[in-house]
């Protein structure tokens, strides 16, 4: 098919996989700013096809049927779904290909197993198998937990088993004891059973720990998954000798380790916390008690005058938004109370919706000037002055228990402090908890009005009853 | 390669990973991590080289597999990484837009 042109680890090859992680460090760089990310992007995508090339033009390459036909089915299946995924689905497709990643690196681990085993077989290369697959088969299947999750596949509330701590201990021994004895017999044409058995038990690591964790936190979970697998990536590229591999899985390793601090510290939680304390550390509250709870409910109508003779109004976007598709919606009677001089102005929560960045980007959509959307801690102080304070599906990150209630799971998260507008609307479809799994007494509050409505229907109704007054 | 070089490069490229990611807005969070989520794609070209020794059913079904979800983790990695970006770069500043208060 092609004539093998490059030496493995030759001069050639060096430099172009050089050229590659170039492109790669360039790209995550503009990638921190929002004037240069897009090209960053582009810039990233274009060392990966120079690393891509590269290795297909090396000697030694073959079974050209098996690499044409994995190229083909793999690039189909990602260029479908990714044009075909929603905005809100964004998440959980990180997830999902972060997920595809670590499977690739257990099984390319699982193939450099068999290939050494039964020969000469360096404990420099058997250790980064061993790493390499452990990791990845632990990235595999959290990941795809964190999928499921994000899918509402299986519940977002934190699933634990009791002395679940305890066997994630024990199964994580036996895995480090199966690698050890490996790692000491790895002349003796090494056990291919016990091999799957490392690959078993990480798998069955990787649904333990992530199934605990409440869907609030899954951000930061696939972020430190997506370290995770840079770090495999680097194993694998150890017992390879791939230069290329072992620079760009660093750079993710390095570069995700810091970003998921970053993510962390924006939701005021810290990454051992969620990892084994987790939002099911303690139970939360009386759940399913919810429905007796006073409130007042109102129609679109009532939350039309409140809203056009107000003078200043914030709305604060959620998940619920997000979900309705009520971005345009939102805009629209947002532009109806600015005909009529109410300042409208966006409260923008760091982890609303599912990921950081999620409503900005909904809204940008919708076509809603920056300057609108006003970061949670620029806001908070104006709170006060605000008029009303519209809360369109979201819940967590305006629940008061956050900063009142010690034993809250979700205390110490900064919110956005809606309770200290003059009044509260909140439109939702039930009274229902949130992502967190715990109720939220902002809707009980007397300054509170709940409209209970699909976001996008809520807005329109919202919309068209401004325009009669 | 040289153990001792290998690891060498390695510790570079972990501080460079460190280095590179200073103080990221919020709003880039999703955008940065699905990026260099499209990166770690880099384990197909660990596909690729397997392939080309894989011998018998097992082997090549591991190679086609793995070379598979590289595929998906690069090209569906960094065109979800720019649809992504693309709903930001899309807005332009409108002179038109209706400035009320403030």
């Amino acid at each position: 098919m092609l004539t093998a042109v490059l030496e493995p680890g030759g001069d050639l090859t060096t430099l172009l996989y050089v050229l590659s992680f170039s492109l790669f460090i360039i790209g995550i760089k503009q990638g921190t700013s929002p004037t240069t990310a897009k090209r960053g992007n582009m810039i990233a995508a274009v060392g990966m096809a120079v690393a891509v090339v590269t290795t297909l033009l090396l000697d030694g390459i073959g079974n050209w049927g098996v690499i044409v036909g994995g190229l083909l089915v793999g690039g189909a299946i990602g260029v479908v779904a990714s044009i075909r995924v929603q905005m809100t689905e964004m998440p959980q497709m990180v997830a999902l290909y972060n997920g595809v990643g670590g499977g690739a690196v257990a099984l390319i681990a699982w193939s450099e197993f068999r290939h050494g085993a039964g020969g000469d077989f360096p404990l420099e290369e058997f250790v980064p198998i061993l790493f390499a697959a452990v990791i990845g088969s632990i990235s595999f299947w959290g990941s795809n937990v964190a999928f499921a999750k994000l899918q509402d596949l299986i519940p977002t509330k934190p699933l634990a088993v009791p002395g679940q701590q305890v066997i994630n201990a024990i199964i994580l021994v036996a895995v480090l004891a199966i690698c050890i004895y490996l790692g000491i017999n790895h002349d003796d044409d090494p056990s291919q059973g016990l091999f799957i058995a490392i690959l078993v038990l990480a798998a069955v690591l990787g649904n333990l720990v992530v199934l605990p964790i409440g869907g609030a936190d899954m951000p930061v979970v696939i972020s430190l998954l997506n370290a995770l697998t840079g770090l495999s990536a680097a194993a694998a590229g150890f017992s390879l000798d791939n230069v290329a591999l072992i620079v760009a899985g660093t750079l993710v390793g390095s570069s995700g380790t810091i970003l998921t601090m970053e993510m962390a510290t924006a939701m005021n939680r810290s990454v051992p916390n969620i990892l084994f304390a987790g939002f099911g550390g303690a139970p939360s509250g009386p759940s399913g008690s919810t429905e007796e709870r006073p409130h007042r409910s109102i129609t679109a109508q009532d939350a039309a005058i409140s809203l056009a003779y107000a003078d200043s109004v914030v709305i604060v976007p959620g998940y619920g938004l997000a979900v309705a598709q009520a971005q345009h919606a939102v805009k629209e009677m947002a532009d109806e109370l600015g005909k009529r001089g109410v300042e409208v102005r966006y409260a923008i929560h760091p982890v609303a919706g599912r990921m950081p960045g999620h409503m900005n980007v909904l809204l940008a959509e919708a076509d809603v000037s920056y300057e609108k959307l006003v970061e949670m801690e620029d806001i908070n102080p104006d709170m006060p002055r605000t008029d009303v304070a519209v809360v369109i599906g979201a819940n967590d990150v305006t629940n008061p228990a956050a900063k009142d209630d010690p034993d809250s799971p979700i205390a110490g998260m900064p919110i956005i402090e809606v309770a200290d507008a003059q009044q509260v609307i909140v439109i939702k479809r039930s009274l229902s908890p949130g992502f967190a799994g715990i109720d939220n007494d902002l809707f009980y509050l007397d300054k509170t009005a709940m409209l209970f409505d699909d976001a996008k229907t809520a807005a329109q109704n919202i919309a068209s009853e401004i325009t009669k007054l | 390669m040289d153990l001792v070089i290998e690891f060498t490069i390695f510790v570079l490229a972990a501080f460079v990973g460190f280095e590179v990611i200073s103080k990221v807005p919020t709003t880039l969070h999703t955008p940065l991590m699905s990026q260099t989520n499209a990166i770690h794609g880099i384990v197909m070209l660990g596909g690729l080289i397997v392939a080309g020794y894989a011998d018998g059913a097992l082997e090549l079904t591991l190679a086609f597999i793995a070379i598979a979800f590289g595929a998906i983790n690069i090209v569906g990695g960094f065109m979800v990484t720019d649809r992504m970006l693309g709903m930001f770069s899309r807005r332009k500043p409108k002179p038109s837009d209706p400035e009320q208060g403030s």
